[in-house]
């Protein structure tokens, strides 16, 4: 078996054991990235040297007989959302092209000192609003299931290297759906943790209430080694919970007794594409064959939170997103074409005697930040952008954003009654399968439709994971979703565990190249 | 004089500096005058990912204030986010509080020491904390260069103070930040230093004008930019009267024009108007979702009052009830600080002569400190040698007449009571040798006998110059009490 087809627990007691290096590990994932990601795209920069260096540290460490952490010289991808000190942190956007943050997220950090190794920065949508990573300024990422076919997204670049062997491990973030989804198309796990579990320091925010970072990896007990390597309470987070963090990879082989599932009836409705509902169902039996029961439930205000979504998100977007103006960070527009054109127009209005116009113009300094905005965003951005802007402002509020938070807590509450009786909620990822590149170009509003099933626990801010279940007859892997009850990574983790048990979904690779 | 045509009425929006030594949500330092952009890090530069971590010492602050400005402190406040665009505000935002304030509904009394108003309460209706933003430096030189931006000051705690519009004259509204700078001043909770901006003053006014249809009201107008005290009083002054003017040629009413902006111009002494444009912003302020709320426990509170120092109010009753002060000298020292009057305090205890103690601290001690430009930390006599000296005259060891002398002597030397006395030759004078020096200087002025015993007893004056002369420690009252008393025994 090659190296790039080790589990990342292997990998790592490779290392330990002295069998493999981590020089020579990283080496081989550095190949496999120079021979596929020609064609996948799943990241957006790699720096080879700097990865290998890590990797060198990581040995001598080893041989020098100190501790290395849970991680000990595993490479490691980060999601482009995520700031990595000097190294380009783009978001996939024109805004950022050039930014180079002045420090490390924490879960950089936290990934450094367990002994991880990080190989680079993967593809995403802009800012992480999208679901197919379509949205990306800087290039379009390939489903390495099926070429013609988009990743998932927004973390699609992340999905999509662990999918293509190109890391054992990846960090994506989730703020409606977008590690789960992106997961599911690839079929790889997907973790959403628990809203506060792991430090969003150093994330740049798209919707700050939702967001949260977790892992990607083939298999489950691979994922709890990356959780809980990032996960716990941060000082410069105040949203992070000042929990214990369970040794989620020590406990993750134990299967769960007599477990209560519900799948709720609101994620098997129209919509639901026939072969994906198949492919759940043939879970669930195996869940059955556990000992698990499973009944039917339901969340009644389910069919409201892409509403509730659609408006929080974007709200909290417009906020975060205003710092890039064209005067401190990334992306400014050409000053001295931009002073031409006032003069042009102001010239143009004087001739046709319009003087009330003259006076409304921009001063030089707001055409600065209209331009460079209007140049630096995407078309997506922009559209969540105006949305919040609408929803937040003075007569709309209340009628938007307010009424949003109103449904937020609903949907929580439907959840709270849910778990009285269910230990997880089980159902689809998504109502369909990775579609082909450009099919939602021009349709906004069905993919946001993507996020139906999984937007649901950003807004109750609990825990959910993507485990692969299935692939449609022409190939294309299917993703069945968990869902527990916050900070109970522990439970969920073993349950989505008893699952890759019994089956060999997540052992199946694409072939490449 | 003519009763007025119009009732003035004020409201102020204060911004306090809070005197904490790092930033209100991250750990830079709040030193004032660093070189540009020195004291900044990701978080108060609004870096893409940083997030915002509540300084608790500003929040601590805070509560201080409240409590002293007798505001109702609500158990549960939040942070919003209150959204412009200007380069010098970094995330686009500032995160302040809107709708649940750390605290409202208080008051602050205010009283004129010469009685030019009543004392009246001024009520407050909310104090919250906010962020501070950056500072633009403009070049001048129109289109030559580039704005300039200093961020050291972003993120810098801020306390904002809103009264209520309860102020009837320019007057009371600077009794009302004098006594407000008095109180943050008292609570150390800011240096309210007005020149480096740690404390910032906005006004609202607007008039009452009666007329036989009743009372109307004009635009309320906000003024800004105005650097001091002073200032406050003559802009306030100026566009009251500005704003009687406009009501006669225009007879605008309260809503029937938006609200205007006009800046004081200190040199021009007038307020101008400002554009209209940045008024009609909406902030779309929402709460922000990187911060957690903040829960006030009751006994967080009673914490505070019980820590509360003595507030200039109590104090100043205290000086007026126990040292029997004049309401007029009362305020005098206590708007000196809390430093001088513990000084003064002292004084007054250890020689048990407040009176003394009073003109000593407010005269001599004072004009000194202001002479000299010093606080009373810094002045050479402190409170136990000062009593020293206050009891040798209450006691008559000291002739007043040469207690300046020693006064100034100690100051100089920074010496005690007794190495100026013996330095500057001053002792007391034996009562035997006193009655000796009366009766030599009586036998060599027979006329000065004759005079006094004629009935013109202003005549021992002369004796008291030359007994002086003869031994400068006498005392002039015994000299003359003797001398009186030795004419007396004279067969006559």
């Amino acid at each position: 078996m090659s190296i790039t087809q080790l589990s990342a627990l292997e990998l790592r007691d490779h290392i330990a054991d002295g069998k493999l290096t981590s020089e020579a590990a990283t080496q081989a994932y550095l190949d496999r990235i120079e021979a596929c990601d020609r064609e996948i795209k799943s990241y957006i920069e790699v720096d080879a040297d700097d990865a290998l260096q890590q990797a060198r540290e990581v040995d001598q460490r080893l041989a020098a007989g100190d501790s290395v952490g849970c991680l000990g010289g595993v490479p490691i991808a980060i999601k482009d959302l995520l700031c990595t000190r000097g190294q380009v942190t783009t978001c996939a956007s024109r805004m950022l092209q050039e930014y180079r943050p002045p420090y490390n997220a924490t879960v950089v950090e936290k990934v450094k000192a367990a002994g991880g190794v990080l190989l680079g920065k993967t593809n995403m949508d802009e800012f992480a609003m999208g679901g197919s990573t379509e949205n990306s300024s800087i290039q379009l990422t390939r489903n390495p299931w099926d070429l013609s076919r988009v990743p998932g997204g927004s973390s699609g670049g992340a999905a999509a290297c662990v999918a293509g062997g190109m890391a054992p491990l990846s960090i994506g973030t989730d703020t409606g759906g977008s590690i789960r989804q992106p997961a599911a198309f690839c079929g790889v796990v997907g973790l959403k943790p628990t809203y506060g579990r792991v430090s969003r320091y150093g994330l740049v925010a798209f919707a700050s209430s939702l967001d949260q970072i977790g892992p990607l990896a083939w298999s489950v007990p691979d994922a709890a080694l990356l959780l809980e390597a990032i996960a716990g309470h941060d000082p410069q987070d105040s949203t992070s919970a000042p929990k214990p963090v369970p040794q989620y990879s020590e406990t993750v082989d134990q299967p769960l007794k007599g477990i209560r599932l519900g799948y709720p009836r609101e994620h098997f409705e129209a919509g639901l594409n026939p072969e994906v509902a198949e492919k759940v169902q043939a879970a669930m039996d195996v869940y059955r064959s556990l000992g698990a029961s499973i009944t039917e439930i339901s969340l009644p205000h389910s069919k409201y939170a892409i509403a509730a979504y659609y408006i929080i998100a974007p709200s909290e977007a417009s906020s975060n997103l205003a710092r890039y103006d064209g005067a401190h960070y990334g992306y400014r527009t050409d000053e001295q074409q931009l002073l031409r054109e006032l003069k042009e127009e102001r010239k143009t209005l004087e001739a046709a005697g319009k003087y009330d116009a003259v006076d409304d113009l921009d001063s030089p300094l707001i055409r600065m930040y209209r331009k460079s905005r209007a140049e630096g965003f995407g078309s997506e951005v922009k559209r969540r952008i105006m949305i919040g802007t609408y929803a937040l402002s003075s007569g709309y509020y209340d009628a938007y954003y307010l009424k949003a938070l109103k449904v937020r807590r609903l949907i929580r509450s439907d959840f709270d009654r849910v778990f009285e009786n269910v230990d997880f909620v089980i159902g689809p990822v998504t109502p369909d399968v990775a579609f082909p590149i450009g099919a939602m170009t021009d349709d906004p509003l069905s993919l946001y439709l993507q996020d139906l099933y999984t937007a649901g626990a950003n807004l109750a801010g609990i825990t959910s994971i993507s485990v692969p279940c299935g692939a449609t007859a022409s190939g294309l892997p299917v993703g069945l979703q968990l869902q527990a009850p916050a900070f109970e990574e522990e439970r969920l983790l073993r349950a989505a565990n008893m699952f890759q048990a019994e089956t060999d979904w997540h052992t199946r690779r694409p072939t490449l190249g | 004089m003519n009763p007025p045509t119009y009732e003035i009425i004020i409201g102020l929006e204060v911004h306090v500096q809070l005197a904490t030594r790092t930033k209100l949500f991250c750990r830079c330092s709040t030193q004032f005058g660093a070189s540009p952009n020195t004291q900044t890090c990701p978080v108060c530069t609004g870096s893409p990912g940083a997030l915002p971590v509540m300084n608790r010492h500003a929040f601590q602050l805070s509560l201080q204030t409240a409590v002293a400005l007798n505001c109702e402190i609500p158990r549960f406040t939040k942070w919003d986010r209150k959204q412009y665009y200007y380069p010098d505000l970094p995330k686009g935002y500032q995160i302040s509080q809107f709708d649940l304030p750390m605290s409202e509904h208080g008051w602050l009394e205010i009283s004129d020491p010469d009685g030019a108003f009543p004392t009246k309460r001024v009520g407050i209706t909310r104090a919250h904390l906010e962020e501070d933003a950056g500072k633009s430096m403009h070049d001048e030189a129109a289109g030559k260069a580039d704005s300039r931006i200093d961020l050291n000051r972003t993120g810098t705690p801020l306390l904002e103070i809103v009264s209520e519009p309860d102020m009837r004259s320019p007057l009371e509204a600077k009794a009302y930040l004098t006594e407000l700078r008095l109180l943050l001043t008292y609570l150390q909770v800011s240096d309210c230093n007005m020149q480096e901006g740690s404390l910032r003053v906005d006004a609202n006014i607007n008039l009452g004008i009666p007329t036989d249809d009743g009372e109307i009201r004009t635009p309320i107008v906000e003024v800004k930019n105005m650097n001091s005290f002073r200032a406050v009083e003559r802009a306030l002054a100026y566009e009251a009267e500005r704003q009687y003017q406009v009501w006669q040629e225009t007879g605008h009413r309260i809503g029937d024009v938006p609200k205007q902006t006009r800046g004081w111009d200190d040199q021009a002494q007038v307020t101008k108007g400002q554009r209209s444009k940045e008024e009609s912003s909406d902030y779309r302020y929402f709460p922000d979702p990187d911060l957690i709320p903040v829960t006030v426990s009751e006994e967080q509170i009673d914490e505070v009052v019980k820590k509360q120092p003595e507030l200039p109010a109590a104090l100043r009753e205290r000086l007026q009830a126990n040292y029997k002060l004049s309401h007029y000298d009362a305020d005098v020292m206590v708007n000196q600080g809390r430093a001088l009057v513990d000084y003064f305090i002292e004084v007054a205890d250890r020689s048990q002569d407040a009176k003394r103690a009073t003109n000593w601290v407010q005269q001599d001690v004072m004009r000194t400190l202001n002479e000299n430009g010093i606080g009373i930390d810094e002045f050479p006599i402190n409170a136990e040698r000062l009593a020293e000296l206050v009891l040798a005259i209450k006691n008559g060891e000291l002739d007043s007449s040469r207690s300046r002398d020693v006064f100034q002597f100690m100051m100089d030397e920074k010496s005690d009571l007794q190495a100026a006395l013996k330095a500057l030759g001053i002792e007391k004078v034996d009562d035997s040798v006193l009655v000796n020096l009366c009766r030599t200087l009586l036998e060599a002025n027979p006329k000065v006998v004759a005079d006094v015993q004629a009935g013109k007893q202003q005549a021992i004056g002369a004796l008291i110059g030359q007994a002086k002369k003869q031994n400068p420690n006498v005392n002039p009252g015994q000299v003359r009490e003797i001398c009186l008393q030795l004419i007396q025994e004279m067969p006559s």
